[in-house]
């Protein structure tokens, strides 16, 4: 089914998508479709329609710098170089604040000129106390304020604020891995396990706070959860939340430590993946080929991306150094243009001091653009982190199929179990005449049992077969979302690179003409 | 040979007036053979350790020089305004122009290391593409390559710069070194022609006072008199010939380094240019390949 947005000026292309079946979600007037998803287009390019180009759309303008880049294929353009410096200012803000949901598709895909838009937002960490008898008195704990505005049907209403803490944030986590089996889920963020200081101090909660909005961002986006009834009630109900944090051992994860730096970001958004494909390889008879062909091909990728991780992480380091290095070397001949000054004597010095301290502003310069630059390179490649942090969820979607085929099997073999008891049964009644009453009584027992086990079996079957389908919608799906999330971040880093590039080289190239009498022997 | 090195070597430290006044040089002098064998024994003053702290002492008298050239102890020192600022101006110098190589050097090992980790980043974007195929495994593969060129790029201006900044640079701290150089020899000739003067003025009171005695010595003294006098001339001479070469070698230092270090800094940024450049141009190649990528995913929706 395609339906256009009337709402939006040009149209919008949607494919033929599947619809999604839902588990326990009534299905709405727009089912999950498939929308189409725009990496960065160039204006010119033939398949974007007219108001996806950037310099018309003003929703295009970076709102709370969510805009990662501009597209335009020369950066060199004054136009476009004004641009990136507004998008490379608002990035440089952003950077401390986390804004962005991570990476350009799904920024498209919350974008606000869909039917089904919705955009949630984290803010306001505020210290509670919890009200309890006990003598010690309350402890206290940090809440945020959630603010959604949308203009889904479903949810009677265009925004909404509430209060949670994070304790509702890992309940409904739970809960949406109860309901939502086989399909690929967003991570929710980690539970650290730290002090209580640690727990106020504000760079903590400010983590959590970016981490929090990424992921209820994330699930706004996923086609299925989107339209969850306990996802809505998370975003819309005040008050306390019908499923809580059921008592579950604390993983410890790494204690938060202190420090800012953006190598150290970079590192952070890294979730730990323990690679536990193997959990998934239970003893069951796993027959789909194309399954087992589709599970191979992500452990490949999972390993691949793994190792780009890493080099990703050693390229932002060595940026930085760079960077840092470059703006040393500025300061030292800055200082040692301010002793010749004061140190003069003759004109040679003073003439000196002039390059000197050309080629110290120039350094200085190139080491902020360094660092702005990576600033960025941190941003886009961040989506080959979200996408490492994807591969635990399949890992449990497909492990929801694992299961989904024990419990069918198990069903199966308890059913033939019976079946034959059955049989053995009406075989030794057989041979007696009339049948005494207790045996009667076991054989309608017996049937009783079989016709439940019968039930189960059904339902089984039926499990284990929506399951599989997630599955497969799924992997359509994030191998889909992972092509152009992907090429979109390629598309970011690249222009961003392209465009920090030409800066530099602008102004080294202004100093090389400045001293080019040094080159050719002219007189001073 | 060892004699007469020693014979130097003594007369050089009992002449320097700090330290004629050392306790272990007296010792070393004048001890008899009873109290220089209980003193090596005891392995107390100069019989410290191992004959290798001669040496130390030999240290200590040129680490003293730096401190007599630049006026740090009392003795005897030219009391030149414009000298002293000169010897603060290299000495400062020298620090500044130290920190400013240090910085260059690390420079060219960070293009080193960015060029080594673009080197392992498309590797690794390489083997993703060929994990992910169609045209996402062609995009990285294609990005993976350029990172490879880049590297080499890198590499490439990592030694240009080595060689056209970095080295010009080490090349001004060492004409800051040989100008201090000239200052030690320049302190010591003035000290020379100092003590030669005290001397020969010592001496022609000796000579007057001999003369007014009608003493029979008077002919020898005027003779040691007439060859003090000259060397003293002597000396006075080196120094003034040093003090002229100094400033002529201070005139010609800072024209040329602002000549050699205009031509760095050209070069310099040149290359960091040309890099940006090509680092650009590289990037922005790939663009119309990533854009076809995605029309090519649009198209097969």
């Amino acid at each position: 089914m395609i339906s256009s947005n009337s709402k939006n000026q040009g149209s919008l292309k949607e494919t033929p998508g599947e619809e999604i079946d839902n588990l326990d979600v009534e299905n709405d007037s727009t089912n999950g479709l498939l929308e189409y998803r725009t990496p960065m287009s160039d204006s010119d390019h033939p398949l974007s329609s007219p108001f996806m180009g950037k310099t018309e759309n003003p929703l295009f303008l970076p709102e709370n710098g969510d805009d990662p880049n501009p597209n335009l294929a020369k950066m060199s353009d004054l136009e476009s170089t004004m641009y990136t410096d507004v998008s490379i200012n608002s990035y440089e803000n952003d950077v401390g604040e986390g804004n962005s949901s991570g990476n350009v598709g799904s920024v498209l895909r919350s974008g606000s000129w869909r039917a089904d838009y919705m955009k949630i937002t984290v803010s306001n960490p505020q210290k509670e106390h919890e009200m309890s008898s006990s003598v010690v008195g309350g402890n206290s704990f940090m809440t945020y304020l959630i603010t959604t505005e949308t203009n889904v049907v479903g949810f009677g209403g265009s925004e909404f604020n509430v209060r949670r803490r994070f304790k509702d944030v890992v309940g409904l986590a739970d809960r949406l891995s109860e309901c939502y089996r086989g399909f690929v889920i967003p991570l929710r963020p980690d539970k650290n396990v730290v002090e209580r200081q640690v727990m106020q101090k504000q760079e903590f909660v400010e983590q959590r706070r970016a981490a929090l909005e990424k992921y209820l961002r994330r699930l706004a986006v996923h086609p299925v959860i989107k339209k969850s009834e306990d996802f809505k009630m998370f975003l819309q109900l005040e008050g306390k939340l019908p499923f809580g944090d059921s008592a579950r051992v604390i993983i410890p994860t790494e204690a938060v430590k202190g420090g800012r730096d953006l190598l150290r970001m970079f590192r952070e958004m890294k979730q730990s993946v323990t690679n536990d494909w193997g959990s998934s390889k239970l003893p069951t008879r796993e027959d789909d080929k194309e399954f087992l062909e589709k599970t191979e091909k992500l452990k490949d990728i999972e390993k691949q991306l793994s190792n780009v991780s890493d080099k990703a992480e050693s390229l932002v380091k060595a940026q930085q150094d760079i960077g840092e290095t470059m703006g040393e070397l500025g300061l030292a001949l800055i200082k040692l243009a301010k002793f010749e000054t004061e140190e003069a004597t003759c004109s040679h010095q003073r003439i000196r001091v002039v390059d000197v301290k050309r080629v110290a502003t120039a350094a200085i310069k190139v080491g902020r653009l360094y660092r702005g630059s990576n600033a960025q390179t941190v941003k886009h490649l961040d989506t080959l982190h979200d996408y490492l942090g994807l591969m635990l969820a399949v890992q449990s979607a497909f492990s929801d199929r694992s299961s989904a085929l024990l419990t069918l099997q198990s069903v199966l073999s308890e059913l033939s179990s019976l079946d034959s008891k059955a049989q053995k049964f009406e075989a030794a009644s057989s041979k007696i005449f009339g049948g005494d009453k207790s045996r009667i009584h076991k054989i309608s027992e017996l049937k009783e049992t079989i016709r439940v086990t019968e039930d189960a079996k059904t339902r089984a079957v039926r499990d284990y077969e929506r399951i599989k389908e997630n599955n497969r919608s799924e992997l359509e799906r994030l191998d889909k979302e992972r092509h152009e999330d992907f090429l979109s971040m390629l598309k970011g880093f690249v222009i961003s690179q392209v465009g920090y590039a030409e800066k530099i080289a602008d102004v080294w190239g202004k100093v090389a003409d400045e001293t080019t009498k040094f080159a050719t022997g002219a007189p001073l | 040979m060892r004699r007469q090195a020693l014979d130097i070597f003594v007369n050089r430290i009992a002449s320097h007036p700090d330290l004629q006044q050392s306790e272990d040089l007296k010792t070393f002098l004048q001890a008899e053979e009873e109290t220089m064998e209980r003193a090596r024994s005891q392995e107390t003053g100069i019989f410290k350790k191992k004959p290798g702290d001669l040496m130390q002492i030999f240290k200590d008298v040129q680490s003293k020089v730096s401190d007599v050239v630049l006026g740090k102890e009392k003795p005897v020192e030219e009391s030149n305004a414009e000298y002293e600022k000169l010897k603060h101006y290299i000495f400062e110098l020298e620090d500044h122009l130290a920190e400013a190589q240090k910085h260059a050097f690390r420079l060219v090992k960070r293009h080193r290391e960015l060029g080594q980790s673009l080197s392992d980043f498309g590797k690794a974007v390489k083997l993703l593409g060929a994990c992910e195929g169609k045209s996402l495994g062609k995009a990285f593969s294609d990005l993976g390559t350029k990172s490879e060129m880049l590297s080499v790029k890198l590499q490439k201006e990592a030694h240009n710069l080595l060689m056209n900044f970095e080295e010009p640079l080490k090349d001004y701290v060492r004409a800051v070194q040989s100008i201090k150089a000239t200052m030690v020899e320049r302190a010591n000739a003035f000290r020379q022609q100092c003590e030669l003067a005290e001397t020969t003025k010592l001496k022609e009171i000796n000579l007057d006072k001999l003369m007014l005695m009608r003493s029979d010595k008077v002919g020898e003294v005027e003779i040691e008199y007439k060859e003090l006098k000259a060397d003293s001339e002597e000396a006075t001479k080196r120094f003034e010939i040093i003090v002229r070469l100094m400033s002529e070698e201070i005139v010609r230092f800072q024209e040329q380094k602002t000549l050699d270090m205009g031509l760095a800094f050209h070069e310099f940024a040149k290359g960091q240019a040309r890099l940006a450049n090509e680092i650009a141009d590289a990037w922005r190649g790939l663009l119309p390949k990533l854009e076809s990528c995605s029309s090519l995913t649009h198209e097969s929706q």
